[in-house]
């Protein structure tokens, strides 16, 4: 890993933590976006912690550019002695695999993909080396998943399998963007899963969509009646794979204002991981067994 | 009182400096694409500079006014008529009640700033009035201006018409424009050869520029230094493992025609930057139509901080003229 600090025009310091992907640069960089919350530096607007880099938006006319870059440098040395754990949450979220809806719009949109001649989930499953296409379902859904970032539109979540990298799923975006795609789709593109939390455009592979709200303006849904968006970096999240009927059930209690999701609160320890995926991943999972 | 908008034109939106603070969830700042005419409009009525107004593209709405207010139009040249008698743009005067409000047709740039005394009084959210439609944010039940509608509009003392602002200081862009770029970001992805060819090469606004970004197109394709590239980034040599993206950062999918995000940019994404637009000339992208000529302009740090404060000061001598 080698940071990179760049100024993005002359209102924003951009810093790469690593070029690639990996818990370590994640952590590093949600260590260092929080050193500079916590520093209050005067004339920061906006913090943004993203997969392996982070960017902060500032005032140049209260602090120069090239003083906010040293003040951020300066708080590299503390963030690697910061420990890499944290208390978080694993969120149950159901999923409705090869859903009608989002079948219907990669159909409309299907000369802007790789493989015409079937489904993203086809395409995904044969390139990632699966023979069926449930058996690829299974990967995705059967060790949790981590909230890297959270942005792109209102409250979308990027998730970054816990998993060894040689069992990371890796699926390129449409060639060209699609200018739709339903709400709520999980979306798959590089080696991140998402859910759209809104309608509209798109370049992510589509594999099914989950009958829970994550985003709303008007915070009328029962759990984001606290704040319209629902997730933040460092979440945990476990897909559940549900049937149409079960989904259904869903979005009633949702509209009836009774939807609970199920959700624990965890540790997560970096290095633990680090030493024992499968058993850490064990434990997050009973946690949520048991809430 | 209320503005009964008789017409919406094609597309008037409720603006004010917008929303700092949720770029990280994902939610833009918004707000004026032209941020000096909107500031400047609300001055010419005695508004604060923040106060909310309608951003107005291309072509002007209809409103009928049910209570006296003082009003300015600023930013693009969209001739105003009260009940059918012409206005001078960048100036203060009186719409009485009952009378309307109507344009001619757009003689240059793209958006009009509407500023009403008092200030349009819609429900903030999230801090701002500025609509962000992607999110249902701000605007009208987070919605643009539509046909029918009826805006509540705050009180006000101390507007009075006949102000005007010096030509001098009506601040839009030249022709061809000339959008100032700092390199950065990700330029080390791109040969120096392409680098230079993208401030050498004449472009042109694309169709698909909105609030959210302006696309360009009629430069040549850029190439990449080769790499392998990093796990969890993606194949193409355009790609990046997803980051933020900043007001004003210029990405160009494939290498082929640049993006330059605006005030309701998307907050990140997997595409290479290749620096982005000054601060200071942000306010001229909003002002500009589809096919307009463009110059991208290498500058540093430098000459994007004499850029801001040369606008700052522009502001100052407004003030100072209005006060």
């Amino acid at each position: 890993m080698k940071t990179r600090y760049t100024h993005g025009g002359d209102e924003h310091i951009y810093v790469e933590i690593d070029d690639e992907m990996s818990l370590d640069a994640f952590f590093k960089s949600l260590s260092m976006s929080n050193a500079v919350r916590d520093a209050k530096i005067e004339g920061v607007t906006e913090i943004c912690p993203a997969n392996a880099s982070f960017q902060v938006r500032f005032d140049p006319d209260v602090i120069a550019p090239e003083d906010m870059m040293n003040r951020i440098k300066e708080l590299e040395g503390l963030a690697e002695t910061t420990e890499k754990r944290m208390t978080t949450r694993i969120v149950e979220i159901p999923v409705l695999y090869q859903d009608p809806w989002t079948h219907e719009t990669l159909m409309r949109f299907r000369e802007r993909h790789q493989d015409p001649s079937g489904t993203d989930l086809d395409y995904a499953a044969r390139i990632n080396g699966y023979d069926t296409v449930a058996d690829f379902i299974t990967a995705h859904h059967s060790q949790p998943w981590f909230v890297s970032m959270v942005g792109f539109v209102a409250g979308l979540p990027f998730l970054y399998q816990l998993v060894e990298r040689e069992k990371q799923l890796q699926v390129p975006k449409y060639l060209s963007p699609r200018t739709d795609t339903p709400k709520l789709t999980v979306g798959y593109g590089g080696c991140f899963s998402c859910i759209y939390s809104v309608r509209g455009a798109g370049g992510y592979q589509m594999f099914g969509v989950t009958p829970m709200p994550i985003f709303d303006a008007e915070q009328k849904v029962s759990h984001l009646k606290d704040f319209m968006v629902f997730f933040r970096p460092g979440d945990i999240v476990k897909w559940k794979p549900i049937e149409r009927a079960e989904y259904d059930e869903i979005v009633t209690a949702v509209d009836a204002g009774t939807y609970v999701p199920r959700i624990a609160e965890v540790e997560f320890d970096l290095e633990k991981f680090n030493a024992d995926m499968a058993g850490t991943n064990a434990k997050l999972m009973e946690a949520l067994n048991d809430a | 009182m209320t503005l009964k908008i008789i017409s919406h034109g094609l597309s008037t939106s409720i603006q004010d400096l917008g929303r700092p603070g949720y770029f990280h969830l994902g939610i833009p700042i918004g707000g004026a694409m032209d941020r000096f005419s909107l500031r400047v409009a609300n001055m010419l009525v005695g508004n604060p500079e923040d106060a909310a107004c309608l951003e107005v593209v291309f072509l002007g709405p209809k409103i009928e006014f049910t209570k006296t207010a003082i009003v300015a139009v600023t930013g693009a040249e969209l001739p105003a008529r009260v009940n059918g008698e012409l206005q001078e743009s960048w100036s203060s005067f009186e719409v009485k009640a009952g009378q309307t409000l109507s344009f001619d047709f757009l003689k240059s740039d793209a958006r009009a700033y509407i500023a009403v005394s008092g200030g349009i009084d819609t429900p903030p959210a999230l801090g701002s009035r500025s609509t962000y439609p992607i999110g249902a944010l701000g605007g009208i039940d987070g919605r643009n201006v539509e046909t029918g509608d009826e805006l509540p509009v705050g009180t006000s003392s101390n507007a009075k018409a006949g102000l005007t602002v010096a030509p001098a200081l009506r601040r839009l862009p030249s022709t061809p424009a000339q959008l100032r770029v700092l390199p950065g970001l990700y330029w080390h992805r791109i040969t120096e050869e392409s680098g230079e060819g993208f401030f050498e090469d004449e472009w042109q606004v694309a169709p698909e520029a909105d609030r959210m970004g302006y696309r360009f197109k009629g430069g040549r394709p850029l190439e990449f230094v080769d790499r392998e590239q990093p796990f969890g980034a993606g194949a193409d040599p355009s790609n990046i493992v997803d980051g933020c993206y900043c007001y004003g950062s210029i990405q160009v999918p494939g290498g082929k025609e640049p993006i330059v995000l605006h005030r309701d940019a998307v907050s990140g994404g997997g595409y290479f930057t290749l620096g982005a637009i000054i601060s200071a000339d942000m306010d001229f992208i909003g002002q500009l139509q589809p096919h307009t000529p463009v110059k991208f302009v290498k500058t540093d740090m430098a000459g994007a901080n004499s850029a801001r404060a040369e606008r700052k000061r522009m502001l100052e001598k407004i003030r100072k003229e209005l006060a």
